[in-house]
């Protein structure tokens, strides 16, 4: 069970507090109109899916009722960093010294 | 290959088993086959198994990074039914379900496949209207199955509690009399050695660290090995095949999340078949070991961790003892986790790719045990045309572009 | 039968409180402090159970949790059984009853047993696989007999009485293991002043403190124990927990502890102080550092026939002797490879029993130990081992042998020495599972023979789990983990002065796994490996012959570590063999993965009180009083309870449902409408946010107006819909299905937080603040007038308008909006006053025959009128136009509101999508089944081409006829045709395409 500092609560809650929203800083093509199938599709439905440093979006559900930004290791579930939204992560899979963010530790 | 019987059992014991036969050689890679098929589960090895075996492609490399069904083959529920709503997925499963009938014989080999029957509880009004629909539409499909009300229930699962008093009250149930649970371990066994007795090369401790392209198309596979040729690859990597497509440069419609189970310590016989409640929450057969196979929730985060977080633990429980109260002082004794691929229909993806002569299958979700031969079948003749099963024809990568999906988390149930 | 192999001094039992109990039917003794283990020993039961394959008679082995043979069948009445409960873990209370879980006729005189020694061989590993496969119709019968075959215990097939909870703890540091490393640990964090929890799994704390031949400080250990946990008891910071498993360790340092809080009173909690007490207690700890005490196992060695009672692991035959006061046989020969191993030997030979001879691997055994074993002149055969047990249901004799460890081979010649028990230890292997849990390998220490810890962030281990196995260096360790811990967790930690303990000389070890035989694996006696699952040596060799070679494939292959012990004596042992026979390194051949739990644990302690009616609370709305009055009958509805239908006396619920209807279409009915959802919406941008949010446009509704609304997710899917009323010009009040209503103001926060920031807008949930009572019919108006201190004329008060009104002097918003067809107001008061309104309504109502309704009837009026359900008319794959609810999508407002690009998608665009219609079926009394699927032909042919499903359907008294609706393909352009719906009855009934709307399809009556 996972422990996550909201940003917005400044401090650690217990995962069942919150809720995982999937990928985070997805755009929605700003002229949906004018945006081709192919954008849209990938948009609505296309994902990183990382393995290693993975940006997704959190919830505190019962809490804040905030959105925010968790940088996390998906195969550790290390959290690097949570951060409101409209900001950029500092931790990035280039940021981290080229180590093991995309092939894990574990096999 | 040499044939399994009990007469042969016999003849090594008393040779006092020294003398029976590796059931799959240990090769070293060649510089090209004809296919590579990245991934020694369940699907890979049964896609090895039948492009040999029915179209006759045996030069063929199965490369696993780890040890053959190593991934989701070992830590699934086993359950297996194909009373699916849509037809494309009802077709592709109930496809898997004919093969299953007679894989023990046509393998050789004993994958247990039990055909005690699948239960799907409905607890509401809307439950019981969509389960209606599912078996109406089954059968159509020629699909068995059948509604049954909580008596009969009750008369099939004589321990769970089918009083009105429970907090969800069984109202009636789909039953599937053709659906089980199978040895998941033996099903990838089975399929490896058949296929290396048909001359198909399993490559264990070999990752694949690239795809290697040249004008669109594939041209192999960097491993932790070499350098391996193919001009034709198929990925069937299940919770990794978010990592495969980043490799070849693209992206899938599929998250890899956690998806926990858990067993009971082994017991007496005490229930005979598989009982599963989306509304409560939780799916529970007894293995022929005696141990309660229990699955649990999916975890609502990416995570290739294989295992998931405690709640989603705690809520199968609650499930599990509010359908069976007498399960209470029962004994959990481990619990893990796999990595299923999930896609946004909860619907499978066996599909080229941009990448021309790269196939994908995968995004099975929690369903890919059950599918294990339908899919090995239906992607070894997609691989060996060159182009899409009439049954794998509807799961392209394009559908979440045209907008095509086939929505089997449909009827999910919200109501004034 | 008296405690024969009861010793007259020593052990921490109580001697003055004397317990029975029974085994198998047999009335036997023991004492306060006793395990049901020790309590057999005492007693010389030899056979405890029956193994799970072979059927092989089978004692107790060792003296916890990593017992793999004492396993049995606990529980007095029905309610109270427990399944595979080990022996050597459960304490004696009176009365209590246990039997072996395998063996029939009995666990003596097994007839299996015969089956398993004459057939056994031809049962290797995974001889399943390869038979039982002609004919194939007959597997399902030889099934049957495996399976009943398999399982140890049996499940309690009556409901569980006992109730367990759940407690959430934070805590500085969390220390599993009070032995001497977890107690120094829990001394120097606790007086560092940080909050500590201390837990053991065992009766009592102390760990190997308690059998312990060492002093501390000059006196026995277990008095530092005893002053150690006096001092603790002390600190108000520190929470003791015994009887209590660290069973999971889970991320970010959050770890289980499951707490048996009556387990060894009573096979059912007592009453404690008159009240219900739990039975267990999960306690649910997030800890800032986690200190790992948890010791190590020994590990036994595999030779012939190592499973004959009487074969025992050397630590534990001198905890019998040493903590029970038990010992378990008369004459005594000890295999060993290391010094620790001696203390058995000592400890036998000083309860005045036979030492046969100390049988040492090493050629030259050095230490002190084995000195004291010399001075008392205990004859020590060294460079050999036992390589084989003889006798049936106990050791009669052992066979020794000079052995070549590096070369795998026996030398010379073997002779046999008569005894009754043989102690074996090869070493020990810490108990590393709470280090691995969360996916972190192991690290192999050579040095060692054992894996530690690979690491985990704020995890500290301490001590034998370290590979620190001498008391100094595990005391020593532990000390300095509690300060670092506490440290850690950012207090400033002291420093506390080790205890003084003499140092031990010991003699090096030396690796040994499988005891070479004279015969080559695959021939010689079995040699067992994982004794639960009957997993052998050469089993583990065949599987490797076959193919296996990762230690995964063995695993699985063989069964090794696949028990209720999870391998922890047999895993490193199997390791090592299959490393032996694969030519590879321990380390080579893999690291063991160890999941929760460390121990099995109830179902219903992990599920706490959340069972039955807490599993998942009930919401009732403010009238259910009222409801319950009237006789209603309810539905689950999402969490809540609704009305379904209020039968009369003995009516039918379609009497009540037809009458319902009519009193609608009549006179005047009642609904209550609470449940939807209710949001508030105020801002300056909240026009606009609806605008994004809804398909349809808001720019122009002016205050005192309601309208309804749709709403898609972003692939163009309707998820929700409802009304929503313009309360200001920045203020609006949202009803949202009862079912969504949580997930709509979810989606809502979402699109503001996270994609438009900018918009001044915010929301509050006000669906328990609302009661909601619809009043419809014909005379509702007149109803309304009597209540309402407002002009309710038409013309004052016309359709789609809400008003601010006092009903039955209580402030009300009422909403002139209709789900039925009929002239309609939902009357909103806050909750409180629910019952103050409805009692006035129904007194008022009279003479209208105000009628309450329930969702059935809510269900027929809305079918009528061709209103759809959210969840029931579409199923994530409807659009509104699917809907035929274009009229609803407002494709000219400028932005582009969530849903819309997806509808001109090209499978969106498609004119055959399944579309909304009505079913009109040819026979007038038929009421077609929900869920029945559309077919085209009058013939069945399997497989048959589908068009669609019956997603509503019911018959209508004012239509005196069945009537559905369903979603067909290419529905709009089927108008008049005939099709067929196939229900799972076999069943095919006729019926006619029509428009959805049966009903007042110019909605004349509800513009009245």
């Amino acid at each position: 069970m996972l422990h996550i500092y909201c940003p917005h609560c400044d401090e650690h809650r217990e995962e069942e507090e919150f809720r995982s929203k999937g990928e985070a800083h997805i755009a929605r093509p700003p002229e949906p109109e004018s945006a081709s199938d192919e954008d849209w599709g990938n948009y609505l439905f296309f994902r990183k899916n990382p393995r290693g440093l993975h940006h997704e979006q959190w919830f505190h559900a019962v809490g804040c009722r905030k959105f925010f930004n968790v940088t996390r290791d998906t195969v550790s579930y290390e959290i690097l960093e949570t951060y409101k939204p409209g900001q950029q992560p500092v931790v990035t899979a280039e940021s981290r010294n080229g180590s093991a963010s995309d092939k894990g530790a574990a096999k | 290959m040499k044939q399994y019987s009990g007469f042969g059992l016999v003849k090594h014991a008393l040779s006092h088993h020294e003398n029976w036969q590796r059931m799959w050689r240990n090769p070293a890679p060649k510089r090209e086959y004809d296919v590579i098929i990245v991934g020694g589960g369940g699907h890979g090895l049964a896609t090895a198994y039948y492009l040999a075996k029915v179209h006759g492609i045996t030069n063929v490399a199965v490369v696993e990074k780890g040890w053959l069904g190593g991934g989701n083959t070992a830590r699934n529920t086993t359950i297996v039914r194909s009373n699916y709503l849509w037809d494309e997925s009802a077709w592709l499963y109930e496809h898997a379900m004919k093969l299953w009938e007679g894989l023990s014989q046509e393998l050789n080999y004993n994958v247990m496949f039990s055909q005690r029957g699948v239960m799907n509880l409905g607890h509401t009004l809307q439950d019981m209207r969509d389960i209606h629909r599912r078996v109406n539409a089954n059968r159509l499909n020629g699909i068995d199955g059948e509604v049954i009300d909580a008596r009969q229930v009750k008369e099939i699962v004589p321990h769970m509690d089918c009083t009105a008093n429970r907090r969800f009250p069984v109202l009636g149930a789909s039953w599937q009399p053709r659906a089980g649970v199978a040895r998941h371990d033996a099903v990838a066994w089975g399929f490896a050695r058949g296929a290396d007795a048909l001359g198909v090369d399993m490559l264990q401790q070999t990752e694949v660290t690239g795809i290697r392209t040249s004008g669109g198309k594939v041209l192999g596979v960097e491993t932790s090995r070499g350098f391996i040729g193919a001009k034709t690859v198929g990925v069937v990597t299940a919770g990794n095949s978010g990592v495969l497509a980043k490799m070849a440069g693209f992206k899938l419609p599929v998250e890899s999340h956690p998806l926990q189970a858990l067993v009971s310590e082994p017991m007496k016989p005490i229930l005979d078949t598989v009982v599963m409640s989306n509304h409560v929450h939780g799916y529970i057969s007894q293995s022929d070991k005696g141990d309660l196979v229990i699955g649990a929730g999916i975890d609502g985060y990416v995570g290739y961790g294989q295992r998931g977080s405690y709640q989603t633990i705690e809520h199968t429980l609650q499930a599990i003892v509010e359908l069976f109260p007498i399960f209470s002082r029962v004994r959990m004794n481990r619990q893990w986790g796999g990595i299923v691929d999930t896609t946004p229909d909860a619907c499978p993806i066996i599909s080229a790719t941009p990448v021309g002569g790269l196939f994908f299958n995968c995004g099975w979700g929690t369903g890919g045990f059950k599918a294990t031969p339908g899919s090995g079948h239906v992607f070894a003749a997609t691989l060996a045309a060159g182009k899409a099963h009439p049954l794998a024809a509807p799961f392209t990568i394009d559908r979440f572009i045209s907008g095509k999906l086939i929505d089997e988390h449909g009827a999910a149930g919200v109501a004034h | 039968m008296s405690q024969r192999n009861r010793l007259g001094t020593g052990g921490r039992i109580d001697r003055t409180r004397p317990l029975s109990f029974n085994f198998n039917g047999v009335s036997l003794q023991g004492f306060a402090g006793d395990t049901l283990a020790s309590a057999l020993l005492a007693n010389g039961v030899d056979v405890v159970n029956r193994s799970f394959k072979y059927a092989r008679p089978r004692g107790v082995m060792a003296a916890g949790a990593d017992e793999p043979n004492a396993i049995v069948q606990l529980g007095s009445t029905e309610a109270g059984q427990v399944p595979n409960v080990r022996a050597t873990q459960q304490a004696l209370y009176n009365g209590l009853v246990a039997k072996s879980t395998n063996g029939w006729p009995n666990v003596d005189r097994d007839v299996m047993g015969l089956l398993g020694s004459l057939g056994g061989q031809f049962m290797p590993p995974g001889f399943y696989y390869k038979t039982f496969m002609t004919p194939a119709s007959a597997w399902p019968k030889y099934e049957q007999y495996i399976r009943k075959a398999a399982g140890l215990g049996r499940s309690p097939v009556e409901s569980d009485p006992d109730i367990y909870d759940h407690m959430n703890h934070h805590c500085d540091v969390l220390i599993v293991g009070a032995g001497p490393s977890g107690l120094a640990a829990a001394l120097a964090a606790g007086r560092s002043g940080a909050r500590v929890i201390l837990c053991d799994e065992q009766e009592e704390m102390g760990g190997s403190l308690l059998d312990s031949r060492e002093s501390i400080d000059g006196s026995p250990a277990a008095e530092w124990v005893a002053t150690v946990l006096a001092e603790l008891a002390t600190l108000p910071d520190v929470l003791l927990l015994a009887r209590t498993t660290a069973n999971g360790y889970h991320d970010h340092n959050f770890v289980t502890l499951h707490e048996r809080r009556t387990e060894h009173l009573a096979d059912l909690a007592p009453q404690a102080n008159g009240r219900r007490q739990s039975r267990a207690r999960m306690h649910k700890v997030r800890a800032k550092r986690v200190v790992l005490a948890t010791g190590a196992l020994e590990r036994p060695l595999v030779y012939g026939r190592n499973d004959v009672p009487g074969n025992m692991l050397a630590g534990a035959v001198s905890t019998f002797i040493r903590r029970y006061g038990v010992i378990p046989g008369k004459t005594l020969v000890l295999s060993t490879t290391n010094d620790h191993g001696y203390r058995a030997a000592l400890d036998w030979h000083d309860a005045g029993r036979t030492v046969v001879a100390i049988v040492d691997a090493r050629d030259k055994p050095d230490g002190d130990l084995v000195a004291a074993a010399r001075s008392r002149n205990i004859r020590v055969i060294s460079g050999s081992a036992v390589i084989e047990a003889q006798g049936k249901k106990r050791v009669t004799s052992a066979v020794v042998a000079a052995i070549d460890i590096e070369g795998f081979r026996v030398m010379g010649s073997t002779q046999e020495l008569g005894c009754d028990t043989i102690a074996s230890s090869g070493g020990y292997s810490p108990v590393i599972h709470l280090a691995a849990h969360t996916g972190r390998r192991p690290v192999w220490r050579e040095d060692l023979f054992g894996f530690v810890s690979g690491g985990v962030p704020g995890q500290i281990a301490a001590g034998g789990v370290n590979g620190r196995w001498s008391l100094r260096d595990a005391l020593e360790d532990g000390f300095e983990a509690g300060a670092r811990a506490a440290a850690e967790a950012g207090l400033n930690a002291v420093t506390v002065t080790p205890p003084a303990v003499a140092a031990v000389r010991e003699g090096k070890a030396v690796a040994l796994y499988e005891v070479p035989h004279t015969k080559p694996t695959m021939r010689a006696p079995k040699q067992f490996v994982d004794q639960q699952n009957d997993v052998t040596a050469a089993g583990i060799e065949l599987a490797t012959r076959e193919g296996f070679e990762s230690i995964e494939h063995v695993k699985r292959y063989t069964g090794l570590g696949f028990g209720t012990d999870q391998g922890k004596l047999g895993n490193i042992n199997g390791m090592a063999i299959a490393a032996r026979v694969t030519k590879q390194t321990i380390p080579e051949t893999g690291t063991t993965v160890f999941r929760p739990n460390y121990t099995p644990i109830a179902f219903g302690a992990i599920a706490g009180r959340h069972c039955d009616e807490l599993f998942d609370p009930r919401r009732y709305t403010a009238l259910h009083a009222s409801h319950l009055e009237r006789g209603a009958k309810f539905e689950e509805v999402g969490q809540w309870m609704r009305p379904w239908y209020f039968p009369r006396g003995t009516e039918s619920m379609h009497d009540a449902v037809q009458r319902e209807c009519r009193a609608v279409r009549e006179g005047v009915g009642m609904l209550d409408a609470s449940t939807l959802g209710k949001i508030e919406i105020q801002g300056k941008d909240a026009r606009e946010f609806l605008n994004r949010l809804y398909t349809n446009a808001w720019t122009k509704l002016e205050p005192g107006k309601c309208r309804y609304g749709l709403m898609c997710k972003d692939d163009g899917m309707v998820m929700d819909d409802g009304v929503t009323a313009c309360l200001a010009e920045n203020h609006f009040h949202m009803t949202t299905t009862t079912g969504g209503a949580a997930g709509v103001l979810d989606w809502m926060e979402l699109w503001h937080q996270t994609e438009w920031p900018e918009l001044e807008v915010y929301f509050n949930s006000t669906t328990d603040n609302w009661v909601a009572m619809t009043i419809t019919g014909p005379k509702a108006r007149k109803l309304l007038a009597e209540v309402a201190d407002i002009d309710v004329s038409a013309e004052a008060f016309p359709y789609m308008d809400w008003r601010e009104a006092k009903v039955a002097g209580v402030p009300a918003r009422i909403f002139r909006i209709s789900f039925t067809g009929e002239l309609s107001y939902e009357i909103n008061v806050q909750a409180n006053y629910a019952m103050h309104v409805c009692k006035a309504l129904f007194e008022k109502g009279a003479k209208y025959d105000l009628t309450p309704y329930g969702t059935e009837t809510m269900h027929v009026l809305r079918a009528e009128k061709g209103f759809v359900i959210i969840g029931q008319e579409t199923d994530g794959s409807v659009t509104p136009e699917d809907l035929g609810m274009q009229w609803c999508v407002g494709y000219k407002k400028p932005y582009s509101w969530i849903g819309r690009r997806a509808l001109s998608r090209p499978d969106t665009r498609r004119t055959d999508r399944k579309q909304l219609v009505g079913l009109k079926p040819l026979d007038p009394k038929v009421v077609l089944q929900e869920g029945a699927q559309i077919v085209l032909e009058k013939e069945i042919k399997i497989p048959m081409p589908m068009y669609g499903h019956v997603t509503s359907s019911y018959f209508s008294p004012v239509l005196g006829h069945g009537f559905a609706l369903a979603l067909l393909k290419g529905g709009s352009e089927r108008m008049g045709q005939t099709v067929y719906l196939s229900s799972g009855d076999g069943s095919l009934h006729a019926a006619e395409v029509v428009s959805p709307v049966f009903y007042d399809p110019k909605g004349t009556r509800h513009h009245v």
